[in-house]
């Protein structure tokens, strides 16, 4: 198979995952597509996550930074100048991208890598909460609420009656990401990317401009990311600066993809499958427990101590992702040269 | 290494030019009205600067040998908080006698931790060792939340307030030197940190387990080599690691009420503060310590109105790109 044929496949592979999704909001109850949604949306933010993390081995602790000022920047251009968040959207991906490659080139210019990346971009995300808490233009720690409509507006993206629109939107969304991804995985930029996470130094030693296909990859990937935020305030009407740039954002955005398989083109969405359902059963199991754990009812902080213990058990127990996993699995059962198929 | 001193004098004169810009005079003249507020600020911030060297360098200790982000550090203080809170109120002993306890339990705690969720992630990629710690962290921020509830709990000493006598001489607190107020908890927790601090260096330099500890933080495989049992060595010293934020734990509680979060700004300090200081090192931990205790307080009195976390902040993104070894550190 030619290069042309592969990335033909996986697109047909794509497209063959995406089109009977578009079937799920006739077919469930508001629940589940609800349920859909945050799904979608977290794989949609963990395959962005994955191009610099996974694909340039840019491990990043701090993502909430392009998410927030995605988030921010469509809801403060929708709020004040009254443009459509489609545009807020894109805006925000700009600016992201730009502080994304600013950011980045600063720290990998002065030679900032591994632990030391990762602290330092947990440093820049909070230090941009912390900044978002006192400023009093997006009205400081308090947040800023996106006023309600009546009825549904593409334009406008707000859905009062059709929430299964949103669906629509998060879809797209996540077409357009992992469309990016397979683009990268079977393209010069993508070898590029993996070059440098395997070895820097060879990869300078050969000629890839290393610094700046770094860049490259932070600034993509904020792109992506912004986008999400955008639609998450969108989503949820409200944004505040812990919810745009705090801690827990950059942690669940990493976690599916590492619990999926970093590195891998359908890790993020393979962890979100798996995660976001256990996070709402969780938090579920807790609102009913059985009879014989009634004590746990209405406890705050059951959920997610629940949520903990789970994450270090599938971090133990599956350590190279659940594509990892799946493809060793896969090796051993199929009989064949080498024992398995080669990992495309 | 040339591109760094040009961006950190090239940073110092444009520093330079804003004074000049704001004008000498008003400058002095902020100075004579803020003075009090400053030297307060600076006293403050050494002494709570020494209980984050040791929270440090537990954190660097974990750091430098087992090369693992332990994003659990906080979490562990919060749970000496606790302990040390139930030990006061269940059975009135006092914080200072359960600096050893807590910390006993804090070692055996953290050896456990490492032999069960650490130990069997040691030849995973290092990102799933960061996001171990951090499902620790959930699960034990949680599990005290729902054990405690989020009310914060606070102790107060009956004998803050007495006067102390050190042979002939008696001191009465708060102690007011300088213009400054220092009350005895604060004292106190200062003082103990140091000594914890002077006894792990000399344990790290003068026995044999030190010695082992150091070898293995330099070279893992070389340390293998000569004969240290290098799994031992991970195990111990991430209960010397959790056991320093134990004794800092029951050292801040006379002063800082407990809640389940409030291990999150010591973790986030911490890690600021092992980065400044030079990975690994002992010695940077303490200094890195006392400065962040320093920028913190003294970022409110400059930048009124913002957290204390900002400045902190600034500090350690200046310290990656200027020198990212660390003030103590070898370069890496």
């Amino acid at each position: 198979m030619n290069h042309r044929q592969r990335l033909l496949q996986d697109y047909a592979r794509l497209a063959a995952v995406a089109l009977p999704l578009l079937a799920v909001p006739f077919l469930v109850d508001p629940f589940l597509v609800s349920l859909a949604i945050l799904t979608l949306y977290w794989a949609y933010l963990g395959n962005a996550w994955n191009i610099m993390g996974g694909y340039a081995g840019q491990f990043s602790f701090g993502h909430a930074m392009f998410y927030g000022i995605g988030a921010y920047t469509s809801t403060m251009l929708l709020l004040r100048f009254q443009v459509s968040p489609w545009l807020g959207m894109l805006a925000g991906a700009g600016l992201a991208a730009l502080f994304g490659a600013g950011a980045g080139y600063l720290l990998f210019r002065f030679g900032v890598r591994g632990h030391f990346f990762a602290l330092g971009t947990f440093a820049l995300a909070e230090m941009l909460r912390l900044i978002a808490a006192e400023t009093e233009f997006i009205n400081r720690s308090i947040g800023v609420h996106i006023p309600l409509i009546r009825g549904d507006s593409w334009w406008r993206l707000q859905f009062e009656r059709t929430q299964g629109n949103y669906y629509f939107v998060i879809l797209g969304l996540f077409v357009l990401g992992m469309a990016v991804t397979i683009g990268l995985h079977r393209s010069h930029l993508g070898a590029y990317f993996q070059a440098i996470r395997e070895n820097e130094e060879a990869a300078a030693a050969l000629g890839v401009d290393v610094l700046r296909y770094k860049v490259y990859a932070v600034a993509l990937s904020a792109a992506l990311t912004a986008m999400g935020g955008s639609f998450f305030a969108q989503y949820f009407l409200f944004i505040d600066p812990t919810l745009a740039f705090g801690v827990s954002v950059s942690v669940q955005i990493l976690l599916r993809p590492i619990v999926g398989g970093v590195g891998t083109v359908w890790g993020p969405l393979v962890g979100a499958l798996l995660l976001t359902p256990l996070a709402e059963l969780t938090r579920a199991f807790v609102r009913t427990p059985p009879p014989s754990l009634e004590f746990l009812r209405g406890r705050s902080g059951v959920d997610v101590m629940i949520y903990g213990a789970l994450l270090i058990l599938v971090i133990l127990f599956i350590p190279d992702g659940l594509v990892g996993a799946g493809r060793r699995l896969w090796g051993r059962l199929s009989p064949g040269p080498r024992g398995g198929r080669r990992p495309s | 290494m040339d591109r760094r001193l040009l961006g950190l004098f090239g940073g110092l004169a444009l520093l330079a030019l804003v004074g000049l810009g704001v004008g000498p005079t008003r400058i002095e003249a902020w100075f004579a009205a803020n003075s009090v507020v400053l030297r307060q600020a600076m006293v403050t911030g050494l002494l709570i600067g020494g209980v984050y060297g040791l929270v440090a360098m537990g954190l660097t200790l974990i750091f430098g040998v087992l090369d693992i982000i332990n994003f659990a550090h906080g979490a562990l203080l919060t749970v000496g908080m606790y302990l040390t809170f139930l030990l006061y109120d269940r059975f009135g002993v006092d914080p200072y006698l359960a600096v050893p306890l807590v910390g006993a339990a804090l070692f055996l705690f953290g050896g456990l931790v490492q032999r069960l969720i650490i130990h069997p992630a040691r030849n995973a990629p290092p990102h799933n060792q960061l996001l171990l710690t951090l499902g620790l962290a959930l699960f034990i921020e949680n599990a005290l939340l729902v054990a405690f509830t989020a009310t914060p709990r606070a102790i107060r000493l009956p004998y803050e307030r007495d006067p102390i006598g050190i042979g002939p001489l008696v001191v009465d607190f708060p102690l007011r030197i300088w213009g400054t107020t220092i009350t005895l908890p604060k004292l106190a927790a200062f003082v103990f940190a140091l000594l914890l601090t002077g006894a792990l260096s000399l344990l790290l330099q003068h026995t044999d387990l030190g010695k082992a500890i150091r070898a293995t933080a330099q070279d893992r495989v070389g340390a293998r080599l000569v004969g240290v049992d290098i799994h031992r060595i991970h195990l111990v010293t991430f209960g010397l690691g959790t056991a320093c934020v134990g004794a800092a734990a029951a050292l801040v509680l006379p002063f800082l009420s407990v809640d389940p979060q409030v291990g999150n700004t010591f973790n986030i300090t911490a890690f600021v503060i092992v980065v400044l200081g030079g990975m690994g090192s002992i010695p940077g931990a303490l200094l890195g310590g006392l400065l962040i205790g320093l920028t913190q307080e003294l970022s409110v009195v400059f930048a009124p109105g913002s957290t204390k976390l900002l400045g902190v902040f600034l500090v350690f993104i200046l310290a990656l790109l200027f020198r990212p070894q660390g003030l103590l550190g070898r370069r890496l």
